[in-house]
């Protein structure tokens, strides 16, 4: 396929370098890292002196050379899983199935057991530079009858179980948190000074999640520790000491000195593991300076405009909108090549390809928020058609509505089906593009019962927004299982889009059987209902959908920001007027977004402010990309309006958007 | 060079400035001050409006009943309110109930941590200031404990101002409607300053005490009290008191300053997270001013040292001053030039950046000294009613948008009855060499002083310059004038202007500042 194979390229040339350097970073960090998990790990108050030429004895140590070759083995394996299950879009669990599903996955599982695997290793290693009591699994000691037989080092294998235990977690939560997730900063700043920024969190963040991991395992330990232990003694026929403790007691438990060693020796587990992480993300959302022209037409599918249209990878269409929002902020040289025509013919090419894409991805979005809430006010209805179908149909149908009157509407990911297509062909054909989003396609055979209700008088709408707020609607949320940015994330289509107009086409009629279908399965579903744990399982996270919804906002917010510093600096850069032609088009589709965010902070569920982001390793930055696209939209539209002035009266638009304009030029939004 | 003695001598005593025109700034006296204040604009806060708290949040305590309660639970209430410090005293105090060796063990741990602490502050004096002492320190208010209006801001792009009193509400006058909300917050005291966003309508942030608070004020609300649902709280650990923000001109970023931390926030307020940016030395940050193209950040610090960073990368420069802290600064509309003032120095520094926001950071020369521009050292005018020594220390620089008039607020001393606290306004220009040309002097009635001054960002008929007075008045004063940049259009089409009048001339022909001298 060819855009894989121009997409190799990047992967190739630049995201293997980028994490190839952040792992050998990160291995070249471990000897400091180890050299302080010692130093902290030996240390005696009464013995300063001792401490410091013990740890270096220790340092200088083949075994210990052996165990931090492990170390850095670890590190290397570690990257290499980072790199392979990163990502720019964050998946969002909806339900605690969905959620489930996700870490039941068998990539995940493969993922955890490695962690786990890693874990172990790493605790071994650990277990061995402390010393002493802790250093082997086995030793030798007389039974009560006088035998010399090897018996179980208990503290080894807690040390070895702890590394496990904390790395199989340390992957869970992963999962639970998104920690896969690479956020790109808002605030640029240079590779070191940025790691010197985040080093102190970091630190903070592995002692605390090693205190809360080591407190599970000792919890887990003391119940069921006594398997592996004598798993352990059988296979390897150790035998127990009756003479110490064991340890799955409370006595043998409540050892300051184990305790102590354990949580130190997770949290430079996790340090490390977390210092790969943090490197991983610097160095994969630095910028890339794509060139706008290409003087060589080798180097053509390197350019900007080419690398924006390509949908994969996801990283390569997020950088290459970074680099486009930086360039329309910073850079008027580069500016000045968007706004320039080909040299035979004349084209605006450049500014043409980057200002579609734009427009797309902000139509995209308009199209997905007008559908979602499409979806939550049918379910307001007392209407309840099989979820899946439904949620594709009004999605469709809001997607004719959406585009229709943008200038240069084109087909994006959510709208690759041969259905939808024909939809909005059949849509967009007789009908005035003022008018057709409320008036059109009434008796059409693809309306669908969305669309019908769309059309009716809008106070019929309007009572959802306050009034019924009540859990049991949101329950009944046609996504139980998947969210929509799934699909996105694959770019694969929506399955089976072809055959979803046929159940519901016509709803005046329901045949017999279908009345019964439809009664069986609302019994199903309130017996359902009834069990306390599949509601828990099936329960909608609150704001999940609001979060799955805007998940790769990122890009949106990008696009606003380039369009509207493009547009802003063609006022004076722009010689041959190219802007000018997308300028309708720009506002529209911005006024069109501004309408459906404005719509969806309306809903019920959607609550207006950000939650608090706690201090911590994994990014909340997903959680709040809905408030930062509803500032940065109205900002960019506010750019625009201040740039132009009353020069906007002359831009042709609808008369609804003109009064929605008015309101910015005159600064009441 | 004496920049002061080229100034036309101050106005007699009662007598006002109202505006300048024909390149002279004229007076009126003061018995017509209701003619004068029609406006809708201009205010008057008298102090015995305002219901000011009569007490301070510590001393709340004393008038409850002393309850006795166990030390668990003093302990835990003394970790919660005063920290590991409020813990250890705790212990320390109540040595009837703990076992010796603990108490003894804190009290030696408190001593240490004094012992420490008082180092700390023996490098930065401020650290021991109380948090109200430390705002009226390093605020760009002159007096500001004693200040009726302690904050004053114009909305970037409207006729709307935000008004900060000294009972802690925020007042919001639109001139286009009758409604004028005020902000009140539970959080909201010791407001050092506040600022809209720019490209928004709504957004106001607020310096606090302890957080910055950013209200979302819809303009077309009818509601006179917005709930503190409203208000965005964007807080971190050790970053307070907040005594100076800024909004970046894109909208897009607020930085916030505390003397206490060293670390300067930059906050993504939609998503409410922050990143501090932190360097070694000056021992906080008390000033942020935000170059008007967005390219520079000019961030003062305590001690004898102010920083500027650039915004794309966020790397900083480093300034050292010889004599004290940078007291105020502020940019030229294109963000190439810097005006700064020193602490006990009496003269204006500029400092010049020639990089274009296009060129890469790397490329940007910064350049390598400050330029002496304008010497207010104290010069002794002869008036009818005796001497009148105006000059000394500065206290804020305000620039108007266009780059075309500089005032500059000077302390005065309070103690002094001849030497009040006047602003002093220049002429200046940028194209097509630096200079600066004197003015005149602003003067409020009898007995009012100005206190906090700010420009009006975009007034069409060439600047206006808002000043609030000790007396709580919030007066405005236009100046008239042809902006150069426009001018040069306008006189190729209209007929010749007739030249302006002669008298001022002697004055404003004598430049006091040319990038040609230095």
């Amino acid at each position: 396929m060819f855009p894989s194979e121009t997409s190799c390229w990047f992967i190739r040339k630049v995201i293997w370098w980028r994490a190839a350097a952040s792992i050998a970073w990160s291995v070249l960090l471990l000897p400091p890292t180890t050299a302080v998990f010692v130093i902290l790990s030996k240390f005696s108050f009464l013995h300063p002196i001792q401490t410091v030429s013990d740890c270096l004895s220790l340092l200088m140590s083949a075994n210990s050379i052996f165990s931090f070759i492990l170390l850095g083995g670890v590190v290397i394996m570690v990257g290499f899983l980072i790199l392979e299950y990163y990502t720019v879009i964050p998946t969002i669990a909806c339900s605690k199935i969905a959620l489930l599903g996700q870490l039941l996955h068998p990539r995940q599982v493969v993922n955890s057991l490695a962690h786990g695997l890693m874990g172990m290793i790493v605790g071994w290693c650990c277990a061995v530079t402390v010393g002493h009591r802790y250093e082997t699994l086995g030793y030798p000691a007389r039974s009560s009858d006088g035998h010399p037989q090897m018996c179980l080092n208990e503290y080894h294998l807690v040390f070895l179980l702890a590394g496990a235990f904390v790395g199989f977690s340390h992957s869970l939560l992963g999962v639970i948190h998104n920690i896969n997730y690479v956020y790109f900063h808002t605030v640029q700043q240079y590779k070191y000074l940025h790691f010197k920024g985040s080093l102190p969190l970091v630190v903070k963040c592995s002692a605390i999640q090693a205190f809360y991991s080591m407190r599970n395992f000792i919890v887990v330990y003391f119940f069921l520790g006594y398997i592996p232990k004598t798993w352990i003694c059988k296979t390897l026929t150790l035998h127990l000491d009756s003479s110490v403790h064991p340890l799955d007691s409370i006595a043998g438990l409540l050892d300051l000195s184990l305790l102590y060693h354990l949580w130190i020796s997770a949290t430079f587990l996790l340090f490390t593991w977390y210092i790969t992480l943090l490197l991983f993300r610097i160095f994969v959302t630095e910028v890339y300076s794509f060139p706008v022209k290409s003087t060589f037409t080798d180097d053509s599918h390197q350019c900007l405009p080419k690398v924006l249209t390509d949908n994969q990878p996801m990283i390569l269409k997020f950088l290459a909108l970074q680099d486009l929002a930086l360039l329309s902020k910073h850079s008027p040289s580069r500016r000045s090549e968007v706004f320039s025509l080909s040299q035979p013919g004349g084209h605006p090419h450049n500014w043409n390809t980057v200002s579609k894409e734009c427009l797309a991805l902000v139509a995209d979005l308009t199209q997905r928020l007008v559908a979602y809430h499409e979806t939550v006010a049918t379910n307001g209805r007392a209407k309840s058609l099989s979820s899946g179908s439904e949620r594709k149909t009004s999605s469709e149908t809001s997607a004719t509505s959406g585009t229709e009157d943008l200038m240069s509407p084109r087909p994006t990911f959510l709208m690759k089906t041969p259905a939808s297509i024909f939809a909005r062909s059949v849509a967009r054909g007789p009908h005035s593009p003022l008018t057709s989003p409320f008036t059109s396609d009434l008796d059409s055979p693809f309306a669908s019962p969305a669309l019908r209700r769309l059309t009716a008088p809008v106070d019929q709408c309007s009572p959802w927004h306050g009034s019924i707020q009540s859990p049991h609607i949101m329950r009944r949320g046609p996504q139980l299982w998947s969210t929509s940015t799934e699909s996105h994330a694959n770019g694969s289509p929506p399955p089976s889009p072809a055959s979803v107009p046929s159940p519901k086409q016509e709803p005046a009629k329901p045949s017999f059987l279908a009345q019964f279908l439809q009664n069986r399965k609302e019994q199903v579903k309130n017996f359902m209902a009834k069990r306390v744990l599949i509601m828990y399982l099936f329960n909608k996270l609150p704001e999940a959908s609001s979060q799955a919804l805007f998940a790769d906002s990122q890009a949106h917010i990008w696009a606003l920001e380039a369009l509207s510093y493009l547009v802003q600096a063609s006022f004076t850069e722009d010689q041959f007027g190219v802007v000018q032609t997308t300028l309708p088009s720009i506002l529209s589709s911005m006024l069109h977004l501004q309408e459906a965010v404005d719509r969806h902070f309306k809903l019920p569920h959607a609550s207006s402010k950000p939650v608090r982001s706690t201090n911590s390793m994994e990014d909340f930055a997903f959680k709040t990309l809905r408030f930062a696209l509803r500032a940065t939209l109205k900002t960019a539209i506010y750019r625009i309006t201040t740039t132009f002035g009353s020069h906007l009266n002359a831009v042709q638009m609808s008369g609804e958007h003109r009064k929605r304009l008015q309101q910015f030029l005159e600064f009441k939004e | 060079m004496c920049s002061l003695a080229l100034f036309p001598p101050p106005l007699p005593p009662g007598q006002t400035t109202l505006c300048e025109s024909n390149n002279e700034l004229l007076s009126g006296a003061n018995n017509s001050e209701d003619a004068q204040d029609s406006g809708p604009l201009s205010l008057h806060f008298p102090r015995e409006s305002l219901k000011l708290h009569s007490r301070t949040e510590s001393s709340s305590k004393a008038a409850f009943l002393d309850h006795s309660e166990t030390l668990w639970m003093r302990s835990a209430a003394a970790w919660r309110d005063g920290g590991f410090t409020g813990l250890l005293n705790e212990v320390t105090t109540s040595h009837a109930e703990v076992p010796k060796w603990l108490s003894v063990t804190s009290g030696c741990i408190l001593a240490l941590l004094r012992w420490v602490s008082s180092f700390h502050g023996s490098l930065y004096p401020h650290v021991t200031l109380s948090s109200e002492d430390m705002i009226a320190e390093f605020s760009q208010v002159l007096n500001w404990p004693d200040c009726v209006v302690r904050a004053f801001a114009w909305h970037p792009h409207t006729d709307k101002f935000a008004v900060a009193l000294l009972d802690d509400s925020i007042k919001i006058y639109n001139p286009k409607s009758a409604i004028s909300p005020t902000l009140k917050h539970r959080l909201q005291r010791n407001v050092a300053a506040v600022q809209w966003k720019p490209l928004c309508a709504s957004a106001l942030a607020v310096a606090c005490q302890n957080c910055v608070l950013v209200w979302n004020v819809d303009p077309c609300s009818l509601s006179t009290r917005p709930s503190s649902g409203c208000a965005q709280v964007l807080s971190h650990p050790g970053h307070s008191p907040v005594t100076s923000i800024a909004w970046s001109p894109s909208g897009s970023l607020l930085v916030s300053a505390s003397p206490l931390d060293t670390a300067m926030m930059v906050w993504d307020v939609a998503a409410e997270s922050c990143v501090p940016l932190q360097r070694v030395g000056g021992g906080g940050v008390t000033f942020l001013s935000w170059s008007p193209d967005g390219s520079h950040i000019l961030a003062c610090t305590p001690s004898a040292l102010f920083r500027v960073w650039e915004t794309r990368m966020w790397t900083c420069e480093r300034w050292p001053c010889i004599k004290g802290r940078c007291q105020s600064g502020c940019w030229s509309p294109d963000g190439s030039r810097l005006l700064f003032t020193v602490q006990g120095e009496m003269v204006i520094y500029a400092l010049t950046f020639s990089g274009s926001p296009g060129v890469p950071p790397s490329m940007v020369k910064g350049p390598q000294t400050a330029v002496v521009v304008a010497d207010l050292s104290e010069t002794t005018f002869n008036g009818p009613d005796g001497d009148i020594i105006v000059g000394g220390e500065i206290q804020s620089l305000s620039w108007d948008p266009r780059g075309e008039r500089l005032a500059v607020l000077l302390k005065g001393d309070p103690q002094a009855a001849n030497r009040p606290a006047i602003i002093a306004v220049f002429k200046t220009r940028a194209n097509p060499i630096f200079e600066l040309l004197p003015c005149g002097f602003v003067q409020g009635e009898l007995g009012a002083e100005a206190r906090l001054m700010e420009f009006h960002p975009n007034f069409q008929h060439g600047a206006l310059l808002t000043v609030c007075w000790s007396s709580g008045k919030i007066t405005h004063i236009p100046f008239y004038f042809l902006s150069s940049g426009v001018s040069h259009v306008d006189l190729s089409r209209s007929p010749p202007l007739p030249h302006p009048h002669e008298r001022p001339a002697d004055f404003a022909n004598q430049s006091l500042f040319t990038e040609l001298i230095s």
